[in-house]
């Protein structure tokens, strides 16, 4: 009873990330499933079926490459905006500040229902084409809020010593930039990046509402939830989920054995 | 271009390199500003345009421009349950995800010791697997021949004998995909609290329940109100769980904007729809802000 008492809270904290992964489990179950119907959400005999034959089912895998290509042109265009604006929050005074951080802090409380509704309204307005230009132009809009908070955090955890040890050693502006700020702020770059990547890949509600006849991954799915989600797209969410699992855990891995290399220095 | 002498000169009483003023800082906002303003804060004001639109007469399906505010009235007599529910789902998802997550966090900020960025990672990973394929996994967990709902049913506490296809499985699956957004938060703050603090409640002979009440709950209370935000702005304007999880009676405003923009092309109540959902959420965020008083999570 006393040990109970004592481990109450690991023991619920342990639960609540078994909760978490819970659903992540039955779909990695599900990707070696063979169902039974056309909708696999019932476990019916073990295959490998989908895994040897991953884009067996047309529009899966061209869902699947069209998101990526997104992903990977919003993010960086995303990116480079956005840690453009968080060193100039950080770093520069300029005139409307408050209404630049509201700008900021608004699409990050704005549901994405009305982001998207209220982007489409604009492109349909403007008679402007729906596809692939406007999907990466809504991802870059909603991405770029979440780059600067990521970024801006990192700016200002910076020891301000290592810039001034810079310019006492005669560096210019650019050169302390360059070999100290710069190397100094990219992890957390690199750490907005991958969030920003994985906001778009994953995106559904704004992607559908201005995709017109262009499929994601996401909107491959939700067509196919209602007549059956072929089980490939299981097995590649569990690949997807494995392989970004794995990144982040190497990339953390690195930054602590740096960490601890410097510490005993 | 004061920034521009090397400071140097000055030796080591200069600033930090902080807030110079420039014309780069200018040159630096502007392109990501002028994205902000043209797809994110321009659409705003088209959609509130759209919204009193009126019907071009002898076209069905097409809209000119108009001052019809009678639409938010059609837009409102129609779909007002849809908005009350997703108020009164998000806001009990919420408050699931409070319950649920207060002591995960607690554990990671407090007790976790090295374990603490390999958790947060953990806590993060979910969201690494489709949000979709998650929201369909519960379709299997919380199937009618699934052992939760065979539980629940001995028990007798489903008046509809099911939980799939239910407002119960909406609510269950908005708090499950909201979660770390509520984790994060409250984990940040936690871990701000200095832990001299809640053993100066203990050495005050103050029981653990009462160190908790007076000392740590305030002090997370910034993490509380961004977590419940970040939780309940989602969950209010989210379809996704309702349709995969409920059925036609649990719909949401967000399925009924959906329905009017993609499905049924009437553009201005859709429109009506999305600014009225707009509104109510800025208007309960910044009086939640504002009544609790923490101005810090912007």
């Amino acid at each position: 009873m006393r040990w109970l008492r004592r481990n109450i809270i690991a023991i619920i904290a342990i639960a609540v990330l078994v909760y978490l992964f819970i659903p992540i489990a039955v779909v990695a179950f599900l990707s070696f499933n063979n169902p039974a119907s056309k909708f696999n959400i019932r476990w019916n005999e073990f295959s490998l079926d989908a895994w040897t034959n991953l884009c067996g089912v047309p529009g899966v895998c061209s869902s699947f490459a069209t998101s990526i290509g997104i992903g990977i042109i919003a993010t960086i265009i995303a990116t480079v905006l956005g840690a453009m604006i968080s060193f100039a929050l950080v770093r520069y005074r300029f005139r409307g500040r408050s209404t630049t951080n509201l700008l900021i802090f608004l699409p990050m409380a704005t549901p994405e229902v009305v982001m998207g509704s209220s982007l489409l309204a604009l492109f349909l307005n403007m008679r402007f084409p729906l596809g692939q230009v406007t999907v990466i132009i809504a991802h870059i809009m909603f991405i770029i809020s979440f780059v600067v908070v990521t970024v801006k955090a990192r700016l200002q955890g910076l020891d301000p010593r290592l810039e001034e040890a810079a310019r006492d050693l005669y560096a210019g502006p650019r050169a302390t930039f360059r070999y100290v700020t710069f190397p100094l702020v990219l992890p957390g770059i690199l750490g907005a990046a991958l969030l920003g990547f994985s906001l778009s890949f994953d995106d559904f509600i704004i992607s559908y509402f201005n995709a017109g006849t262009l499929v994601t991954f996401p909107i491959y799915i939700w067509g196919a939830a209602q007549r059956g989600i072929p089980v490939q797209v299981n097995a590649l969410a569990t690949l997807v989920f494995v392989l970004a699992l794995l990144v982040v855990l190497v990339a953390q891995f690195v930054s602590y054995r740096k960490r601890k290399s410097v510490q005993a220095h | 271009m004061a920034h521009a002498i090397p400071t140097v000169v000055s030796g080591s009483a200069a600033p930090p390199p902080a807030q110079r003023r420039s014309r780069t800082g200018y040159i630096l906002l502007f392109p990501g500003i002028a994205w902000l303003l043209v797809f994110f804060a321009i659409p705003l004001v088209t959609l509130f345009a759209t919204s009193l639109q009126v019907p071009v007469p002898g076209k069905p399906g097409y809209f000119e421009p108009g001052l019809q505010f009678s639409n938010y009235a059609t837009a409102m007599s129609e779909y007002w349950p849809q908005f009350v529910r997703s108020l009164v789902y998000a806001g009990i998802a919420t408050a699931l995800a409070l319950v649920i997550a207060y002591p995960l966090a607690y554990f990671i900020a407090m007790k976790a010791g090295a374990w603490r960025s390999f958790l947060l990672v953990l806590v993060v990973a979910p969201m690494f697997a489709s949000f979709l394929l998650r929201t369909y996994a519960w379709k299997t967990i919380l199937a009618d021949d699934g052992w939760i709902t065979s539980t629940l049913n001995s028990l007798h506490l489903l008046p509809d004998h099911r939980v799939l296809n239910t407002g119960i499985a909406v609510v269950a699956g908005l708090t499950y995909n909201f979660l770390p957004f509520m984790i994060l938060p409250l984990y940040a703050s936690l871990s701000k609290i200095d832990p001299r603090l809640i053993e100066a409640g203990g050495d005050l002979y103050a029981s653990p329940i009462w160190t908790f009440a007076k000392v740590t709950w305030p002090l997370s209370l910034p993490g509380v109100v961004a977590g419940t935000l970040l939780t309940f702005i989602p969950a209010t304007g989210d379809y996704i769980n309702a349709q995969l999880l409920g059925s036609t009676k649990d719909h949401m405003i967000g399925n009924a904007i959906q329905i009017n923009f993609i499905q049924f092309r009437d553009y201005p109540v859709a429109s009506a729809l999305s600014f009225v959902l707009m509104a109510a959420i800025l208007i309960l965020v910044f009086s939640y802000i504002r009544k609790s008083g923490t101005e810090e999570i912007v």
